[in-house]
């Protein structure tokens, strides 16, 4: 048994060559020295596993799923071997008094020392009456919490920036976990959901290095946004010689030109997307025939859309032609990372519960 | 003495879920389901582009990811009566079948299989015994005394570092537990197999989608899967044949391992079979469309009233008046304020949130009619439809899984222990396994079109001034979905989905008649009123969906947010 990584491994197909693979992959996500895999390989494979608490809020559970899909590490090994995910309501065996008291054992047991992960957004409104769980607010249990965790991931465009609930009108006032937090770390993995490869890669570095990985200024880690969609797209070569997909199974469109003219939003994301793709199939959407509709970007839904019209205030090459603003859609470049200033944080414990409900400002805080 | 528990959260479904129900001599004796997030989905999409909808409902779920999408470009191709290439309606299947695949491995054995699995039962297990057992139901070659081992080895050693994770606090050594230990074993180890069985699914998904969870290759009018075997940039041979392999090893799990592990646990507890019928009024919608109008499919539609398979109707195309005038949602129990029955084009709602009445109001959640009763929608109901429409194809599928039934328990069962608990997931399993061969009859449906030069993806839709109303349907994992929406000059001025776990989950009605979880819960067993696994076992076969279920529009678009005192 001394080619797995433990003893007791049951994934006869993942042996350590397999494993070290995978580190090493994800080594290079992260941008780190192969010098640092073995303190990768040991983090991810120590004694004692660092304990989770997952929250799910206002969200769909589609981050969650993205880490089904995930294969290095899998979700098996990931909840297994690596974290103690001790209490998540997807997957726990537990539910009801059975749960919570998987929540406060760690609570108590951990403090200070557990990783958070938040899924989904809080509402703030009215309270926050539109997300409860166990007979308490979304609210008063990220109150609870939030400052006994060592470090906060916010996972997805939900809790990182308020995401699809928070689209204008933002009915329930809902908010990401940095609008909310201080004091406590927090980090946002944004995308709708994210590749699960950003997640995972922020976590191992979490569990190497004991602290988060750089940031840029929405709080998003360099290594999975650090570069503008556009910058790195394989479809970019036809972009600057003026070849684009018209309409949707044209010859452009079959023969993969540009698809900019289709309403792609390469041009205003910051994401890894074009090179660290998804499901471990080669793809993303943009290779299979979609513009990217820019779902790592605070408020995408409103700066966006509509999903389907060219994103303004492009130079297309060779044409010395600028989109027309008025035409297309109301995203303007520039615009998102100026944004970020007016994300206030509120605070934690009392001042959280506190402020929170008290303003019924109409797009809830959202940073537009 | 009848005594009141509350569960919240129910943990392993999508969303935020609370069951209350009031036990009495070891049964239950009545019960309330009540959804608890609301996000206003909507509201926010109107005055937005029909285009863009998809992309947005899309989001109502991941774990039911592509399924919002699909039903919301049909209601707004529904509106414009726009047809559909075959290309499309052929990527839109697959799709579909890929999704459901994944989506059914997980709901068993992530979900719901540790209600009826003791974990800790299985470290005494004798893995040669465990091999055995697995062995005289199926031929899957992973099924050895070694890898057996193997697994009770990891879960020993789970148990030894005193972290469990998220198996902490199960309800290990309940007495409603009785699988033999091997039983638990190999169950044990194939919840960790379906792990990758169910990414592989995701994989094959991902290459004709570019990504998931939430698919990016749907359009108004078709796909925008670029179809090209001669580009590198398209979905050429190459890839058609990868996505042709992950789901032939899709399709090897579930009919080898998945259909015979349901079937075997079915019978092992066969006690369980009486329980858990509810409401027998059942409703599905046809899918795996085969036209450009969708008027003809590989999977039937209908409905059946009081459990009596002679009282079927079809539901035959996607135009189909009787589902389209039938369907109305009330709110007398739901946090809306009023107390009314509308149909979906004509709903406007305000949320007013009571606290949890017992008489009044109680749940975010709707309760959807048809024809004016509540139904069961889901796997089952389409089983149903189909078995009592002389559906050959589902016939012959529903007897091979009730013979194995009756193999593995010693007595012979027929069709009608599938109005329970356990005949959800017998159905559920079957469709899986039917689907998986309808994915790979729908990839050749593909692949020959494309060989005759069809390249064809998308029809451009085309917004005329004034109002258009469409409705889209489809059969997702959790049965039947639509989506409705009014159109006024080229915006969305409406939009209403109604969703499975709607159906299923939904409230009391007007008239007092319960949704389909309240009313199967009662008269199940309840050995330990602190530890109510019976009650997670009834309302996990449903599979739910809380998400998906909670609704919300207002169609004048006001701010009209009102929330009592608490």
């Amino acid at each position: 048994m001394t080619d797995t990584v433990k003893s007791t491994d049951l994934d006869l197909q993942l042996n350590r060559r397999g494993f070290l693979k995978g580190c090493t992959m994800v080594a290079a996500a992260l941008g780190i020295s192969e010098a640092m895999i073995p303190k990768l390989v040991e983090a991810a494979t120590s004694a004692q596993r660092p304990p989770v608490i997952w929250l799910h809020f206002q969200e769909c559970t589609g981050c969650t799923e993205s880490l089904l899909r995930a294969s290095h590490p899998d979700i098996g090994r990931l909840i297994l071997d690596i974290i103690s995910l001790d209490y998540h309501e997807t997957v726990m065996a537990a539910a009801g008094h059975q749960a919570e008291k998987s929540l406060h054992d760690t609570l108590d047991k951990y403090a200070g020392k557990f990783l958070c992960v938040v899924e989904g957004a809080i509402p703030t409104k009215d309270k926050g009456i539109y997300c409860k769980i166990a007979g308490r607010t979304a609210v008063d249990i990220l109150a609870e919490v939030a400052p006994k965790a060592a470090a906060i991931i916010a996972i997805g465009s939900c809790a990182s920036y308020g995401g699809i609930q928070a689209a204008a009108p933002n009915p329930t006032g809902a908010k990401g976990v940095k609008d909310l937090v201080s004091g406590t770390p927090v980090i946002n993995i944004p995308g709708c959901p994210p590749n699960p490869i950003s997640f995972l890669g922020t976590v191992l570095h979490y569990l190497t290095f004991n602290r988060l990985p750089i940031t840029d200024n929405l709080g998003r880690p360099l290594f999975a946004y650090g570069r503008k969609i556009h910058d790195h797209c394989e479809r970019r070569a036809h972009f600057d010689e003026g070849r684009f997909a018209e309409q949707f199974g044209d010859f452009g469109h079959r023969n993969g030109y540009c698809l900019y003219k289709v309403g792609c939003k390469g041009p205003g994301t910051f994401s890894n997307c074009p090179s660290a793709r998804f499901n471990d199939v080669d793809v993303w959407p943009v290779s299979v025939g979609h513009g990217c509709v820019g779902c790592t970007e605070p408020d995408f839904w409103d700066t966006m859309t509509p999903f389907y019209e060219r994103l303004p205030n492009v130079q297309i090459p060779g044409t010395g032609g600028i989109t027309d603003v008025d035409s297309a859609g109301k995203k303007i470049l520039g615009v998102a990372a100026a944004a970020v200033g007016i994300h206030a944080a509120i605070g934690i414990g009392k001042k959280l519960v506190k402020g929170c409900g008290c303003k019924d400002d109409k797009k809830g805080g959202t940073n537009s | 003495m009848t005594e009141r528990i509350t569960i919240d959260p129910i943990t392993r479904i999508e969303g935020h879920l609370r069951i209350d129900a009031e036990v009495d001599g070891g049964k239950v004796t009545k019960a309330w389901s009540s959804g608890q997030m609301w996000r206003g989905i909507e509201l926010i999409l109107q005055g937005r582009d029909p285009r863009d909808a998809w992309i947005f409902t899309q989001r109502i779920c991941g774990v039911c990811t592509t399924v919002h999408a699909l039903a919301s470009v049909r209601a707004v191709e529904n509106a414009l009566q726009l047809e559909i290439p075959l290309n499309a309606q052929y990527i839109r299947n697959i799709v579909m079948s890929i999704h459901a695949l994944q989506d059914h491995i997980v709901h068993f054995y992530v979900l719901s299989a540790l209600d009826w699995v003791d974990v800790v039962s299985a470290l005494k297990a004798d893995p040669a015994k465990t091999a055995a057992l697995a062995g005289s139901i199926s031929s899957w070659p992973n099924n050895s005394a070694k890898r057996f081992k193997a697994v009770q080895e990891k879960v020993q050693g789970i148990v030894d570092s005193g972290q469990l994770g998220p198996f902490a606090n199960g309800y290990w050594g309940h007495p409603a537990m009785t699988l033999p230990p091997e039983a638990n074993l190999m169950a044990v180890a194939h919840y960790l197999e379906a792990l990758d069985y169910q990414r592989k699914a995701t994989q094959a998904l991902g290459i004709i989608s570019g990504k998931n969870p939430h698919i990016q290759n749907l359009s108004v009018g078709g796909v925008t899967t670029a179809l090209n075997p001669d580009s590198d940039s398209a979905l050429n041979m190459e890839r058609l044949y990868w996505i042709k392999q992950l789901i032939g090893e899709v399709r090897g799990f579930i009919q080898q391992v998945y259909l015979p592990d349901v079937a075997a646990i079915g019978a092992l507890y066969k006690d369980w079979l009486p329980y858990g019928a509810g409401v027998t009024n059942y409703l599905a919608v046809p899918d795996m469309v085969l036209d450009t109008k969708a008027t003809k499919f590989d999977l039937p539609g209908g409905t059946i009233m009081n459990g009596d398979l002679s009282t079927v109707k079809p539901i035959s195309s996607f135009n189909d008046p009787y589902f389209r005038d039938n369907v109305v949602e009330n709110i007398s129990h739901a946090w809306y304020k009023g107390d009314w029955s509308k149909h979906p084009y004509e709903e406007e709602t305000v949320p007013e949130y009571t606290e949890f009445q017992d008489d009044g109001k109680y749940t975010w959640l709707k309760a959807p009619r048809f024809a004016g009763k509540p139904m069961q929608v889901g796997p089952l109901a389409q089983l149903l439809v189909g078995y009592a429409q002389g559906h050959q194809e589902i016939i012959k599928n529903v007897n091979n899984a009730l013979s194995l039934v009756s193999s593995v328990a010693g007595v012979t069962v027929g069709p009608e222990v599938l109005h329970s608990t356990l005949g959800r997931h017998v159905a559920r399993a079957v469709r899986a396994s039917m689907l998986a061969d309808l994915s790979l009859k729908h990839w050749d449906l593909l692949v020959d079109n494309i060989g005759k030069g069809d390249l064809t993806i998308f029809n451009k839709p085309v917004f005329p001034k004034g109002e258009q109303r469409g409705f889209g349907i489809h059969e997702a994992p959790r049965g039947a979905l639509s989506h409705w929406i009014v159109i006024q000059d080229g915006k969305i001025k409406n939009y209403q989905c109604v969703v499975p776990s709607t159906w299923n989950a939904g409230p009391r009605d007007k008239e007092g008649l319960p949704g389909p979880y309240e009313a199967s819960l009662v008269g199940n067993p309840i050995a330990d009123a602190k530890q109510p696994l019976e009650v997670l076992r009834t309302i996990h076969s449903f599979d739910p969906c809380i998400a998906c279920a909670v609704h919300m529009l207002d169609p004048e678009g006001k701010e009209t947010i009102k929330v009592k005192a608490l």
